[in-house]
This record gives C-alpha cells, structure tokens and sequence, in this order.
C-alpha cells in the first residue's frame, strides 16, 4: 500500500519479486537436482539443471557410505526428548512469567532476553568439562540436557505468549467455583494452552534436529553423533567430497523439519504478529 | 538459529501492567499464583536446569578466562589472573579474526535488512505469486545450517556449480573456485549468510507492516504524497521498533555464528572467512586451551554488550514520539 500504483509500477514489482523468487529458490532447486544426478553427469563440465537421466543410486549410496539411520534415530531422540522435557518443564515457569509480577518474574524475562547475546564457546567450555566429570560426553543424554536448557528460552517466551491470549476471567471464574490452583491450571488454562504447546514443542523439536555446534563439540563417535554432524562426513577432506550422495542425503536430512515447519509456519508468523501489536 | 526470532518479536513477559496500583507485587495475578510459594513451585523445575546448565557454565566460563586451563593436563589448574587477555591484546590472529566477525555481521545484516524490507514490502501488496514466494521465503528458515552449507558448496562448487556454469553460459568468464580464492571467500559466504537470514528478517518486518494503520496510508496518498513520502512518514514509523530489535539480534546472531561458515569454508582460505567463534573453537576443542578460548568468548561478549547498548540507545532516542 506505500508502494507506487500504476501499470508500470506493477510490472516492476513483479520483476522485483520474480527476482527474489529466483534468489530464494535456486539453491534449493541446485541441490534437488544435484541429488538425483548419476554420477557421470556430476563428473560433466557442464552440469544442466534437470539431470538427464535422473537416478535414486545416490540415495543408496548415501546410506552405505555413513550410517544415517543410526544417526536420524539420534536426532530424532535427542529431538523428541528434549522437546517435550522442555515444554513439560517451560509450561508452569512460562504461566508465572505471564500471571505474576515481581522480581522472580522480571529477573526470568530478563534471563530470556540477555541469553540471547550469549557466545556459545563462553557456555559449551564449562559445560564440556562439567558434563565429562560426569561421563555425559559422547552420550545424547548429555546432549539432550543442553538441548533442553538452549531450548529454553524460546519456550518460555512462546508460551508466556500463549498463556497472556488466555482471558484471566475464566480463571477467576474457575477460583470462584471453588476449583483449586492445580484444578484451575489443569482444567482450565492447559486445554486452552494445548495448541501453543504442541507449536512450540514442534519448534524446539526443530531446532534440535538442526542443531551442529554443540553435537559437534560433545559427540565424539559415528555411532553417537546425529544427522548434521555425520552429514559434515560427507564432506571428506578438503573439499574432495562425493557430491551426489552428499546432496542426497543433505536432502533427507531436511524433510522432517520442513514438513513440521510447513505446519507450524502459521502459528510462528502469527505470534510474531501478535508480538508486534503489543511490543 | 530460527528459533530466536520470535523471541525478539514478543512482548516483554512479565512486564509491569498499567493499572490501578495493586496491593503487593503479585496481587495482579489469579488465585493460582496469587502466592509466592506457588509461583516458586511453578518455576522451579525450569529454574534449576537453567541455573545449573546456563547461568552457571557462564559464571564458570568467565571464571576459566582467568585461569591457565588446559585439556588432557595432569597438573592443577592455575589462575593466572588476566594474563590470558594480555595475550590475546597481542593475538594478531584473533584480531584479524575479530575483524573478520564484524565485517561478516554487518556484512550480512546490512543488505539482508535491506532485501528483506522490499521482499516485504512486496509481499504486503496484492500480488499473484505472493503464495509462492512466501512459501520460498519460510525454506531457508527450516533448513539445518548444515545443510544450507553444503546446499551452496554445491551450488558454488568450481566445475559441478550452478554458479560457475550460468557465467559460463553468460560469456562472462571461466568461473572461479568462490570458496577456495582469497578474495572471493568471505563475499561468497556472506552472500549465503544473507540467503540464510531473509526469512527470519522477512517475516518480522512484514508483521509489522500489516500492523501498519491502512487509513494513514490512505489519508497520506489523498493528500498527494509519493510513495517515498509515505514510505518515511507513514510505513517507516510504524516499522521502525521491529526494524531496529531485528537488526540488533541479527547482528549478534551473526557475530556469534558458526555452523554455516565451518560447513562452508571451515574459516578458509588462510584464515579469510575464520570468524570469532571458529576461531575460539578450534582454540578449545583442537588445541586444548580452554581458558585462552573462555577469554575470547568474554571479549566477544563485551562487544555484544556495546552492540547491545547502541541499539538500546537508538531505541530510547527514536522511541519517545512513536507510542
């Protein structure tokens, strides 16, 4: 609406934005072409965009040259625990944080904002030596406790978000009837909070089946380590990697996430929204 | 990376509401919270994870940059009092790596604000395609770091590259190795760092623009203002507190990155794309020097906080006449 009108403005702006569709999307597009390539059209000084004899042979190679599957089943549990430990856990701190002032709540928000600013090396060094004192290194238990507390904070301020949405009456009403703090909590409030759980327990599942820098930092052998971090294996020395089963499985390595996003996308965009009005 | 976003575009939680002045400091709350047993009860079961995994590994980092910590040492740590920030004054290495972060940081948040802002702006008019590019717009934002890595290793790979072989076609040359050439290494990983970022950057400023006050715009064009006019009096007001949260977390966020450039370039050529958190990274977790690598991360938390600082202080200059 601040944008000129006019025939030749609209054909400009369709332009501009023909340009940045093409910007967003031909490295995806690179990538999905690559994975389906044989290996002789890789080797070719003249790659084309569509392969010309399209093959699934780098998707089996993929898995032969490293062990995927025992590394999506490390991502996935390293995911699926820590999402759900950390919502179970940033649900009651998040309804604080939305219903009750005072210091405890301040200082919980404050944490939120300024971890954001946080150099991970200045928190994964102590961490490191801490959990090897405890034999946590090399174990996606280890992992998991990081990822539930890095998750943290986007929790709480998603649901602290979703909580504020829920009208305070009917949880005076519920006080009025008689129900208990716990009653209140779980009959009242949780059912409504449902859906903005399930979004933000999909998102830390996301971001934990993305996350490289602490995998890479405390996963030590093949069989530990998840997706991202065997996907780097790929990669080889120097360079001199195997393309076509690296873009394969690159590729795989991407769905889950893409999918889940393509479901919670809505809900992410339109708490920012909300974030907006009121901020 | 995508997951800190919408924490930025969030109000503050727990930020004081205006009202009648209440009773105690938690007399607002329902009779769920109303005491501060309940609450402490509540919050426990993530405030010790925090505390324990979080607030005190930072305590415990600050602490190691003042200690001679090693990794596989057998005799005991020792304080050694600043002597590691008095090696690291005289650290050409880290300098240049410094540098290199805060070309890199501005780098991309600069053009990525710029970019994201007119693909927003497009997005905010009634366009066909706008389905399409939204849809494109969210993919990088799903995408694990690593694999945007590897997706432009791919792309910027000197004979198999998409990149290398359209300047080919073009006429324009024979292509080159981007992400091997000393010249080339950093523009070509910051180019991908701003691919990387759009949708984040995107999203939060198209937010804002659909909070804009139509009326406003429609008032402004009966009075006969262009559309630059009424892009500064109008839209860039409404957007400007987005704008400017967006682009301090941007920055930092980048200032502290690392997955994306170790998949790329693993810091590269001669150290060209080696950017502060590589760099302490291998410091701790090739060569073993823990408390060298805990004294990077303070210094780059200083700058952070003068980052930090700025934007605060933008924020209060620019901020009184819009609310």
């Amino acid at each position: 609406m601040s944008l000129p009108t006019g025939r030749a403005a609209r054909a400009g702006q369709y332009l501009a934005l023909l340009a940045y569709l093409v910007f967003l999307a031909f490295p995806f597009l690179w990538l999905l072409s690559t994975a389906f390539k044989p290996a002789r059209e890789l080797g070719s000084l003249h790659p084309t965009w569509i392969p010309d004899d399209p093959t699934l042979d780098n998707f089996r190679q993929a898995f032969d040259e490293q062990p995927l599957l025992q590394a999506a089943a490390n991502s996935l549990i390293a995911a699926v625990s820590a999402a759900l430990i950390a919502v179970t856990i940033a649900t009651p701190m998040a309804y604080v944080m939305a219903r009750h002032r005072g210091r405890l709540a301040t200082a919980a928000t404050g944490w939120v904002v300024v971890s954001q600013a946080f150099p991970f090396v200045l928190v994964i060094i102590p961490l490191f030596l801490v959990l090897k004192n405890l034999h946590l290194i090399n174990s996606l238990w280890g992992l998991i406790l990081v990822y539930v507390v890095w998750s943290l904070p986007f929790a709480l301020w998603m649901l602290a978000g979703y909580v504020r949405a829920v009208p305070t009456e009917l949880e005076e009403a519920a006080a009025v009837d008689g129900a208990g703090r716990v009653r209140t909590l779980v009959s009242v409030v949780a059912p409504l909070l449902a859906p903005g759980i399930v979004a933000t327990a999909l998102f830390a599942f996301i971001t934990a089946w993305n996350e490289f820098f602490f995998a890479l930092v405390l996963l030590k052998t093949p069989e530990k380590q998840t997706l991202p971090v065997v996907l780097t294996h790929f990669l080889g020395a120097e360079g001199v990697a195997d393309l076509g089963p690296l873009a394969a499985a690159a590729f795989l390595a991407t769905l889950p996430s893409l999918v889940l996003f393509a479901f919670i996308q809505r809900r992410i965009t339109g708490g920012m929204t909300t974030g907006a009005v009121r901020g | 990376m995508a997951s800190e976003v919408v924490k930025g575009r969030r109000p503050r939680p727990g930020h004081p509401r205006k009202g009648p002045a209440a009773t105690g400091p938690t007399a607002i709350g329902p009779a769920a919270v109303r005491d501060r047993a309940a609450a402490w009860f509540l919050v426990l079961p993530a405030l010790l994870p925090i505390l324990i995994l979080s607030v005190g590994p930072l305590l415990y980092g600050i602490a190691l940059a003042f200690t001679d910590a090693q990794s596989g040492r057998t005799r005991s740590t020792q304080w050694i009092g600043t002597l590691n920030f008095q090696d690291l004054w005289y650290d050409t290495l880290f300098w240049d790596s410094f540098r290199i972060g805060l070309l890199w940081a501005f780098g991309v948040t600069v053009p990525q604000f710029l970019l994201a802002l007119g693909l927003a702006l497009l997005l905010n008019q009634r366009l066909r395609l706008r389905w399409l590019a939204r849809a494109l717009a969210i993919i990088p934002w799903a995408m694990p770091e690593v694999v945007v890595g590897i997706m432009w290793r791919l792309v910027y790979h000197p004979d198999a590259g998409v990149l290398n072989e359209t300047l080919r076609d073009l006429g324009l040359g024979d292509g080159r190795d981007w992400l091997t050439g000393l010249a080339t290494a950093l523009p070509a990983v910051i180019l991908v760092g701003i691919w990387a970022g759009m949708p984040q950057t995107t999203v939060a400023l198209l937010a804002g623009l659909q909070n804009t006050p139509h009326e406003l715009h429609e008032a402004a064009a009966l009075d006969g203002a262009g559309a630059w006019r009424r892009f500064r009096t109008v839209t860039w007001p409404a957007i400007r507190p987005i704008a400017l949260a967006i682009s301090a977390l941007n920055l930092i966020w980048n200032f502290n990155a690392f997955a994306l450039v170790y998949v790329l370039t693993s810091g590269g050529p001669g150290g060209r794309t080696r950017l502060p958190m590589l760099f302490a990274y291998e410091e701790a977790f090739r060569y073993g020097q823990f408390g060298y690598a805990a004294a990077m991360g303070c210094v780059m938390v200083a700058v952070i906080s003068v980052l930090l600082a700025c934007f605060l202080v933008g924020r209060i200059r620019g901020g009184g006449g819009e609310r």
